[in-house]
């Protein structure tokens, strides 16, 4: 049984000129203990699904379309009640700004243990909790403004897994941190994965933290996944010449050469370019692109991609 | 007649600032007698590396103006930058730009992008008439690689953040400046729009001949745009030389710890599962302020605190493994840089 499905999702915007969608047609599946990589540029719509994964889309956005299998509960049929019990038990996030996630007048541990207790748990063993996401013992004490970023990223870790959730959807929860502190962040995150069996849903745009934690990796572009494929292949042999491009973008270290950014920039949502959303950047794109929008195919190595020519 | 050497254009010089104090009374020492100069010789990028709290941001603070030293003086031509004339400070202001982190809050989301640009021209006179002000700002816009027409009258939510980015890159070219202080000019943006960002900064030295103090926590972009590098811990350089030799054969064990750090798009995933970092508590107020993370602390750390010392021409780094060698006063740092 997967630990979570999507399946079709469809998530917009009323804007005055129309209705932009964020999220377009968007399928995949997490297997229990999968690490998974969802990647794209700012407004590629990679944390509007996040959110609408966790039922959290506000108006003027709304999901108008598909469905969300946490397990065998289909998230997008429950009632607003139902869902915030789901949220935090069954799925859990660890936020971008961890450093704006905590309530800076209250103690970290009664922030814990306030969770816990507004899903009906008794709120024990929460220096086990801390200790287990690598917090020193004392630190239930202590006020946000008295944590380093990475101990605050921490307890919201410990937040986000002390009901035991089977997905946990991480939205660059490194960002804001050095890479030394990031390196310790990530492998606390794997390592209370492992403990739990859980599917983390890993949402960033560094490509170098994707290829060294994540299993598969899905690309978004303007709302759409272009590809997904196993980390393995994406780094032997990018299909989608956009995520080619993403990984060039990356400053290398081991060869110094001119800096390659990807030319122009990502479309309006409300206003895609005909066919391949991607064709106006694409160094491949050719007439086939500008009239043909192109389907998600499967291709060796148990990859999909939506190219005429991957 | 007396001879004259050149002052550096902007000076650093043994600038120490601590915060704190308040009811407990304690003190962080950010910048411990801290010296650089820089727009001296050839324009270079000279990168500043290191982590929070490693006293990269205050050094920026410190050269702008906008943070006092504890001890020590920032000059500008020679001159204590707070004893300057009116005439001096205008120059000041002038030559020395900045570029901060955030390309959302330096604007004021009320006013057209435009206000940013056209108020410095406005404030030093750079342009005669109101069409010159417009081609000067238009020029600087197109230097760094934006469309004038997809910028100016648009208000700044209707810019992506790597535009205001780089808008904020013309803005300081317009007073065409001798330095820009770039403090974290890329940490907000996509890693796809940093390579395009750090490389119209680029030009600017090469086309310009603009230094650049570029201030990060990236060692990686620091490696792909700069000249020098210098890497900070907890106040102080612990390493500094070209580019080239910090990364690739980097002295100091912090320098390695932040090279063995950086996650890579390679097939070997070994990044999750090495531990390069110690972790002694107990040597946290040792004499080495690294001591305590340091896989190659020996009880000398603890005593004596390393002073840098000189490992190639150029090439420096405090730690005692390179005690051998001879030492580089904190004052000289200049003359590893190139």
């Amino acid at each position: 049984m997967t630990a979570l499905t999507v399946r079709g999702l469809r998530v917009s915007f009323d804007h005055p000129l129309g209705l932009v969608r964020a999220v377009d047609d968007v399928s995949f599946e997490l297997p229990p203990n999968e690490r998974f990589g969802l990647v794209g540029e700012s407004g590629s719509g990679k944390s509007t699904m996040a959110l609408a994964i966790m039922r959290m889309i506000r108006p003027p956005g709304h999901i108008d379309g598909g469905d969300i299998l946490l397990g065998e509960k289909n998230l997008s049929i429950l009632s607003a009640e139902e869902v915030r019990r789901t949220r935090l038990a069954g799925i859990a996030m660890v936020p971008q700004g961890s450093m704006n996630a905590l309530n800076p007048v209250m103690r970290v541990g009664d922030q814990v243990a306030d969770a816990m207790r507004d899903h009906g748990k008794r709120p024990d063993a929460i220096d086990d909790l801390m200790a287990r996401v690598g917090l020193p013992a004392g630190t239930a004490e202590k006020y946000p403004h008295e944590l380093s970023g990475g101990m605050k990223q921490r307890v919201c870790i410990a937040i986000a897994i002390c009901l035991r959730p089977t997905v946990i959807i991480a939205d660059e929860p490194t960002s804001a941190l050095d890479v030394v502190v990031q390196r310790q962040v990530m492998r606390t995150l794997a390592d209370v994965q492992k403990d739990l069996n859980a599917a983390i849903l890993l949402i960033g745009h560094d490509m170098g933290l994707m290829a060294q934690f994540v299993d598969r990796l899905g690309v978004m572009y303007a709302g759409r996944l272009v590809e997904i494929a196993p980390i393995a292949e994406v780094v032997r042999r990018p299909r989608h010449p956009y995520t080619e491009m993403l990984i060039a973008s990356l400053p290398s270290m081991d060869h110094k050469d001119a800096l390659h950014g990807i030319p122009g920039l990502a479309p309006l949502l409300r206003d895609l370019p005909s066919g391949c959303a991607f064709h106006p950047r694409c160094p491949k794109a050719q007439d086939r692109c500008v009239s043909e929008r192109p389907e998600a195919r499967e291709v060796e190595g148990g990859v999909m991609v939506r190219c005429h020519f991957a | 007649m007396s001879l004259r050497v050149t002052a550096p254009l902007l000076q650093a010089d043994r600038v120490s600032r601590t915060y704190g104090g308040g009811l407990l009374g304690v003190h962080t020492l950010a910048l411990d007698e801290f010296s650089l100069s820089i727009g001296t010789g050839t324009p270079s990028v000279t990168a500043v590396v290191g982590e929070s709290g490693s006293g990269k941001t205050t050094l920026a603070r410190v050269l702008l103006g906008l943070t006092t030293p504890t001890s020590g003086a920032v000059r500008y031509r020679g001159e204590d930058i707070n004893r300057l004339s009116r005439e001096a400070r205008r120059d000041y202001r002038t030559d020395i730009q900045a570029i901060f982190q955030d390309p959302y809050g330096v604007f004021n989301p009320f006013y057209r992008v435009d206000h940013v640009l056209t108020t410095p021209v406005r404030k030093f006179r750079l342009a005669s008439s109101r069409a010159e002000g417009r081609e000067l700002i238009e020029q600087a816009l197109r230097t760094v690689g934006l469309r004038p027409e997809e910028i100016l009258g648009r208000y700044p939510h209707q810019l992506s953040g790597g535009q205001r980015q780089r808008t904020m890159v013309a803005r300081a070219l317009l007073l065409k400046p001798k330095i820009i202080i770039a403090d974290e000019p890329v940490s907000m943006v996509d890693a796809s729009l940093r390579a395009t960002i750090l490389g119209s900064l680029r030009r600017l030295t090469d086309e310009f001949g603009i230094s650049i103090l570029y201030i990060t926590h990236d060692l990686a972009t620091a490696w792909q745009v700069s000249d020098n590098i210098i890497v900070m811990y907890r106040a102080t350089a612990v390493e500094a030389g070209r580019a080239e030799t910090v990364v690739k054969s980097p002295a100091h064990p912090y320098t390695r710890l932040l090279v063995g750090s950086i996650p890579r798009v390679s097939l070997n995933r070994d990044w999750l599962s090495t531990e390069p970092d110690a972790h002694r508590p107990d040597d946290r107020n040792a004499a080495c302020r690294f001591a305590d993370r340091c896989t190659s602390a020996m009880p000398e750390c603890r005593i004596e605190r390393p002073q840098l010392s000189r490992i190639g021409p150029q090439h420096a780094a405090a730690c005692h493994l390179h005690r051998e060698h001879a030492q580089l006063a904190a004052e000289d740092l200049n003359d590893v840089l190139a």
